[in-house]
């Protein structure tokens, strides 16, 4: 095998190389995600089926175990509707808005020591950027659709993201702060020596601020207001169907398994071992902390109603951002004085 | 090489965008256009290896002013066919703008700042240089007053926006808990004694 492809790979273009392999690694990383998603939307079901006294599905496959798949053909195979008067061009863009920036966000996500697509410097800062860019793919699709729900829904995403995002950005100040650098791979092993170096103890309430406003960043419940099916039927995407609204699907949960991974990795140690001395570290761990924040999802969802819109405006701005503001400040005098906790 | 694709790329996209976001009709489409203007520049800032300062301008700019941007433009009941009228009334004056902005580019990219030869082709830093780390330092140290006169500057904007929004609106019918925890029976009750009817 290696005689025949070695040649074949030496005689390609030093571009072609780095393109192919770039390539093949967003790939090792995109199609887990897609699996991850598919059987993340049936054990959404399961959970709160289970919660709610019920089986949750169960026809397809042994236990209900091929029901993503059921449920990727049937909306392979619905057609695309695009309603009268809409701006077709960016009815069309609008899912791919939304799907491209949350796809692009993995490229920095580290998964172990050296498994990272991109090292880069400012890997934080990147995922801020790419995850405040997913609120056009929503804004644009409740515009374009020429529906009033639609644009309800787009008007409220627009508004709950700006608000959230401030926020969660102040939470990850805090977690540059005590990790000394905008890397994840170097935030993450700034927290190394067992469970009580993780900045979960020392930046508690920003661990919680950042979780609600995940939630609130991806539009779940008890946040899903953008969406609210009991107000304004589905929100910004009521006039997608098919593939188009797969693909906001698909971008949605990524988010949400994204937020997961980066609550593991910046406040629960990601892939590192709790007790170091008698369980080594690995990638195992990282996805057992994700798997933990992504049933919290779920639990949110079964259990807590929606909030009403301006409560939701009053948490982001009046409660979470000053809570932010305070916890930076004692974060800075407590590096500053040296607190034990904080170095 | 490749960079120089990249450049040229990107370079022509953001002219083209920012051409459209003045000659597009729709607002919407002129606010998405200016969005698009923004993540491009912000890519040839990255081939500038300015990282943070890319990055950030998608964060800030990209993120969140445009956004608001976009969501105001949407919401205005903006009447398309009274923006066309008087182009010709405004021409005049448009053009006197034009032509004393089209003398003061061309006196400035002129000049002897802007020739090439003025400042050398800049050295790429080594992979492991933060530029973040650079920024932070300069910012802190060197520029900190211009630094904090801003930040003083932002902060008396964000209170004028909140105080000229801050206004009373009497015919707003809103609810005062305390109030309502307040009443009392003999406020809203009133109890007649009524003899047994004989009609």
């Amino acid at each position: 095998m290696t005689d025949f492809f070695l040649p074949l790979w030496n005689w390609l273009h030093e571009y072609v190389q780095y393109t192919l392999a770039s390539g093949a690694k967003a790939l090792a990383i995109l199609l887990p995600l897609f699996i991850v998603v598919a059987y993340y939307t049936l054990a959404e079901r399961k959970v709160i089926g289970y919660m709610q006294m019920r089986k949750g599905p169960n026809r397809v496959g042994p236990r209900g175990l091929f029901q993503p798949f059921a449920d990727m053909f049937k909306l392979m195979v619905k057609e695309i509707i695009v309603p009268t008067n809409a701006n077709r061009y960016l009815f069309i863009i609008a899912p791919v808005l939304t799907f491209a920036p949350a796809m692009a966000a993995w490229a920095v996500v580290p998964f172990d020591a050296d498994l990272v697509f991109a090292d880069i410097n400012a890997g934080l800062l990147y995922i801020l950027a790419m995850t405040s860019l997913g609120v056009y793919g929503v804004i644009i699709a409740g515009w374009a659709s020429n529906s009033k729900y639609a644009l309800l829904g787009a008007m409220r995403s627009a508004a709950q993201i700006v608000a959230y995002e401030i926020a969660m950005g102040f939470a990850l100040v805090g977690v540059l702060m005590l990790g000394g650098s905008l890397n994840l791979g170097a935030i993450v092993n700034a927290q190394a020596g067992g469970w009580s170096e993780w900045f979960v103890i020392p930046l508690l309430p920003l661990f919680f601020v950042y979780l609600i406003s995940g939630v609130a960043e991806t539009n779940r419940a008890p946040f899903d207001v953008a969406e609210g099916e009991s107000e304004i039927v589905a929100g910004f995407h009521v006039e997608y169907s098919g593939m188009a609204f797969a693909v906001f699907f698909l971008a949605e949960y990524a988010n949400m398994i994204l937020i997961s991974m980066l609550c593991a990795l910046m406040f629960l140690g990601g892939w590192l071992s709790p007790v170091p001395d008698l369980i080594g570290d690995g990638i195992g761990w990282l996805f057992l902390k994700t798997a933990l924040f992504m049933w919290l999802y779920l639990h949110f969802r079964a259990t807590f109603p929606r909030y009403r819109y301006d409560q939701i405006m009053r948490l982001g701005w009046k409660v979470l951002l000053p809570v932010t503001i305070v916890w930076l400040f004692v974060e800075g005098i407590a590096i500053y004085f040296e607190v034990p906790l904080f170095v | 090489m490749v960079e120089s694709i990249i450049f040229y790329v990107f370079a022509i996209s953001t002219v083209t965008t920012a051409t459209a976001v003045v000659t597009v009709r729709n607002p919407v489409h002129a606010a998405l256009f200016l969005v698009l203007t923004f993540f491009t520049s912000a890519i040839i800032w990255m081939t500038l290896e300015a990282e943070f300062l890319a990055i950030t301008l998608v964060l800030v700019y990209v993120g969140a002013v445009m956004v608001l941007f976009v969501f105001v433009v949407m919401m205005l009941d903006i009447n398309i066919a009274l923006l066309r009228e008087g182009f010709v009334r405004y021409l005049p004056l448009g053009l006197l703008v034009a032509l004393v902005m089209l003398g003061l580019m061309v006196s400035v990219v002129t000049s002897d700042i802007f020739v090439l030869d003025a400042a050398s082709e800049p050295v790429p830093k080594p992979a492991d240089y933060s530029n973040t780390e650079a920024l932070g330092r300069v910012l802190y140290t060197e520029h900190v007053f211009a630094f904090e006169v801003a930040a003083v500057i932002l902060l008396v904007a964000i209170i004028a926006a909140i105080a000229l929004t801050m206004r009373k609106r009497p015919q707003t019918k809103y609810q005062d808990p305390a109030s309502q925890i307040r009443v009392r029976k003999a406020d809203r009750l009133r109890i007649v004694k009524m003899p047994a009817g004989e009609d």
